[in-house]
């Protein structure tokens, strides 16, 4: 088909198999349905691969270490979902507050957009669970069944005792990391040292159980089984990552120019001579990859940032006696014009970087800022469902309000309400409010102004609520706005 | 609504659904294989744009499979549970039937609770903290919306707080209130008073029974008139709970406080009524609810 030009759009023709390229022999029918490869990933050793192990060791520390913790009479950090109570350390926060979590998802998302501009895909290399399972139970398969070629060697072998029991041994292990990493997910839900003692002593919740198992057998099934196909075909952030490169991100680079061409030599050798770029291929690059690519190929999108590549090439590197950096963290304008180091590092920190370090910045400034000025308690003003309006013995006009009042201060607190707004305006039988720790209260407080003080109708007047401890001053105060309703 | 109360809709559903179901699985294998030039370069030979080239490149089996257990279970899920047309499923599952099941066994859980409850005095239950937790959330739902959340009522809604009560305000009397109701009636009584005047000059008096301002001469005339009220509200005024007449000595003006407000209560009657609860609560939610409304006005530290 050929287009008109005066079509307003462009139509782009969809060339058929037979034109262009060379036809017959190669053309065949093939199943778009492929049965998985299982990649062997060759251990790695370097820079990359310690700061990996480093963020595993952190992350891990705080997921598997903080639902220990105590805080005062209580585990530091808890979601108590039965009863919509959140605990962080000294903070206790209300499904209300749910505006934090908000900042906490705009931090994270900013944080994404950042890292990704600078380098790529760190989180995916270095932060992100499935990474770091899949780091610890290749670890335990590395320790038990051995490296890549006696992994590869053992798949291959028929079923013998050796083969059952390595098998047996590592599933085992991996069982077991897999139903901690779920009963302490469930820890930050329902008290963990109570739940410690029901696993033991088997009788959690159904709902516990569930979770318990459910979150094991994600985590066996991700990381043991899944690994890259989760980062290939399942997780969205992968595929969007790449749309925030730019020509000015670092991305694990092979160095085309300078290894090309490639090919095996003797170490003596002068590889000009024999008309060889540095590349020795070793083909080691590709062995270590935990998804399985040539990273010679290019930026593909099963890269996931790890860096094992530009590690063990700067092994080999060291080996055959040339300089590091033949595969390394490098920019797509670094690569073209050949920028040193600094100059690359100059032109990563670019305006978009600046601009998400700068909105990352403020939204940090403004969550911790309203978490450090949070009222100890909250206040909802709601008018009586029932009667708009009544008259009372004294000659007074009679409004009804419940107020519930939200302690989220760990201890009792007393609470003075008054109002404004009105002449006359005053509460009824104002017995002062106690609200136990991180409990809320309803209560019924009726405002009075004397007849004919006011016109009929609707008035704006607001709630002054003033809590204090036992004995003490005033320690905070929340004003809530309502309306006084006058009858005709 | 008789458009679907056919059989036709119900055999179309389930057709959709079914026919819908095996497309699926159809669609499934014949889109499972596509030309590529996998010795060559693995593209599948279609180019877009001159030079954007599609590459062959399959999805893994193992999803194929997760597409697979999906259609196998929409298939169970249509024999077990309700879905296709009018085949109920093999669970017998309907939603009316969930919501008795749960319903049921909610009560089962509270029935203990409300037996504990039952076993003691109106005035014991009264000052139990977990009774009046239970109370005070009945009384939001089932009596609020007239007696207003605090429970003081409004004009034509009794006030709860107070001691004064039209049927009697003891632990018997209020129980009997709510379970069976309370039909509060005052007839138009113009004619048995006499002229306007002499209602006006009753209304004055009636004033002066609780003290109020009111017109010291009308009173004294209108006392004489007061016989015709005396019946039901007795000589002085102080009423009868037997009857629901109101006691009007007190300074408790349920209908209207003021000579008009009076004059038209005597003019025009009214009849005034608290629906019956049996039909609504059960006997221990009734008594539950006996003990907070007692509780408003016997216990100062649980009024509100």
């Amino acid at each position: 088909m050929v287009t008109e030009d005066k079509s307003p759009r462009k139509i782009v023709p969809i060339v058929p198999v037979t034109e262009g390229a060379k036809e017959g022999d190669d053309v065949q029918m093939v199943s778009l349905y492929a049965a998985t490869q299982k990649i062997y990933p060759r251990s790695v050793q370097g820079i990359f691969a310690k700061w990996r192990w480093v963020l595993v060791v952190l992350t891990q520390l705080v997921f598997y270490g903080l639902p220990w913790l105590e805080w005062g009479q209580r585990q530091a950090v808890l979601f108590d979902l039965g009863a919509r109570r959140f605990y962080i350390f000294g903070i206790v926060l209300y499904p209300q507050d749910f505006i934090y979590l908000t900042a906490i998802l705009v931090i994270s998302a900013f944080s994404l957009f950042l890292f990704t501009a600078i380098a790529g895909r760190l989180w995916c290399g270095y932060a992100c669970p499935q990474t770091v399972y899949s780091e610890i139970f290749l670890w335990v398969e590395r320790k038990i069944e051995g490296d890549r070629t006696a992994r590869m060697k053992l798949d291959a072998a028929d079923m013998s005792l050796e083969k059952l029991v390595k098998k047996w041994y590592k599933h085992i292990v991996w069982i077991g990391i897999s139903i901690w990493t779920g009963f302490t997910f469930v820890g930050y839900f329902s008290p963990i040292r109570d739940l410690g003692m029901e696993f033991f002593l088997g009788n959690m919740g159904s709902w516990e159980i569930f979770w318990v198992f459910f979150y094991a057998f994600a985590t066996y099934g991700n990381a043991g089984f899944m690994r890259e196909q989760v980062c290939k075909y399942m997780c969205p952030y992968a595929r969007f990552q790449s749309a925030m490169f730019d020509k000015d991100t670092l991305i694990v680079t092979y160095d085309a120019a300078r290894g090309e061409p490639r090919g095996a030599r003797s170490k003596k050798a002068d590889p000009a001579a024999l008309g060889l770029g540095s590349c020795v291929d070793c083909s080691l690059c590709v062995q270590v990859c935990p998804t399985g690519i040539d990273i010679r190929k290019g930026l593909q999108y099963e890269c996931i940032g790890c860096g094992a590549c530009a590690d063990v090439c700067d092994t080999v590197m060291d080996k055959v006696g040339y300089a590091r950096g033949l595969v390394k963290y490098s920019t797509e304008n670094a690569m073209a014009n050949g920028w040193s180091k600094e100059q690359t590092w100059r032109h990563v920190f670019r305006p978009r970087v600046l601009l998400y370090l700068a909105i990352l910045g403020v939204v940090v400034v403004a969550l911790l800022g309203s978490l450090a000025l949070r009222k100890p308690f909250k206040v909802d003003v709601v008018r009586d469902r029932a009667s708009l309006a009544r008259i009372v013995s004294g000659g007074k006009i009679e409004n009804v309000y419940r107020i519930q009042i939200m302690n989220a201060a760990e201890k009792a607190l007393n609470f003075k309400i008054s109002a404004q707004g009105l002449p006359g305006l005053v509460v009824a039988a104002d017995e002062d409010v106690r609200v136990e720790a991180t409990q809320s209260r309803w209560v019924s407080i009726r405002l009075q102004i004397p007849y004919d003080s006011a016109s009929a109708g609707s008035h704006p007047i607001h709630f002054q609520i003033k809590s204090y401890e036992e004995g003490a001053k005033v320690v905070d105060e929340i004003e809530e706005k309502s309306v006084f309703l006058v009858p005709r | 609504m008789s458009d679907f109360n056919g059989n036709f809709w119900h055999l179309f559903v389930a057709g959709v659904t079914l026919v819908g179901i095996i497309a699926c699985l159809i669609l499934l294998w014949f889109s499972g294989k596509a030309k590529a030039m996998t010795a060559n370069d693995n593209t599948t030979g279609h180019v877009w744009d001159g030079d954007l080239r599609e590459m062959n490149n399959p999805l893994p089996r193992w999803w194929v499979g997760l597409f697979i257990i999906t259609i196998v279970f929409a298939l169970v899920y249509l024999f077990m549970y309700p879905g296709a047309g009018t085949n109920a499923g093999k669970f017998g599952w309907t939603s009316a039937g969930q919501y008795t099941a749960e319903v049921d066994k909610a009560n089962a859980e509270v029935a203990p609770l409300y037996a504990k409850f039952a076993s003691m005095s109106v005035e014991d239950v009264s000052k139990d903290a977990q009774a009046m937790a239970i109370g005070d959330r009945l009384f939001m739902n089932n009596c609020a919306q007239c007696h207003g959340s605090d429970a003081r009522g409004s004009k034509g809604f009794p006030n709860l707080t107070d001691a004064d009560w039209l049927h009697g305000g003891s632990p018997e009397k209020i129980k009997e209130t709510l379970t069976q109701g309370r039909i509060g009636q005052m007839p138009p009584m113009a004619a048995a008073v006499g002229s306007p005047e002499d209602v006006r000059n009753v209304a004055h008096y009636v004033l002066s029974l609780s003290g109020s301002p009111h017109d010291s001469l009308r009173a004294s005339l209108g006392k004489s008139k007061f016989g015709a009220c005396a019946a039901c509200h007795g000589m002085d005024g102080k009423g009868n709970p037997a009857l629901g007449a109101p006691n009007l000595t007190d300074d408790i003006w349920l209908h209207g406080w003021g000579e008009t407000a009076i004059v038209n209560m005597i003019t025009n009657g009214k009849t005034n009524q608290m629906p019956a609860q049996a039909s609504k609560l059960t006997e221990g939610q009734i008594h539950v609810l006996s003990a907070y409304v007692w509780g408003l006005s016997n216990n100062k530290s649980a009024a509100k």
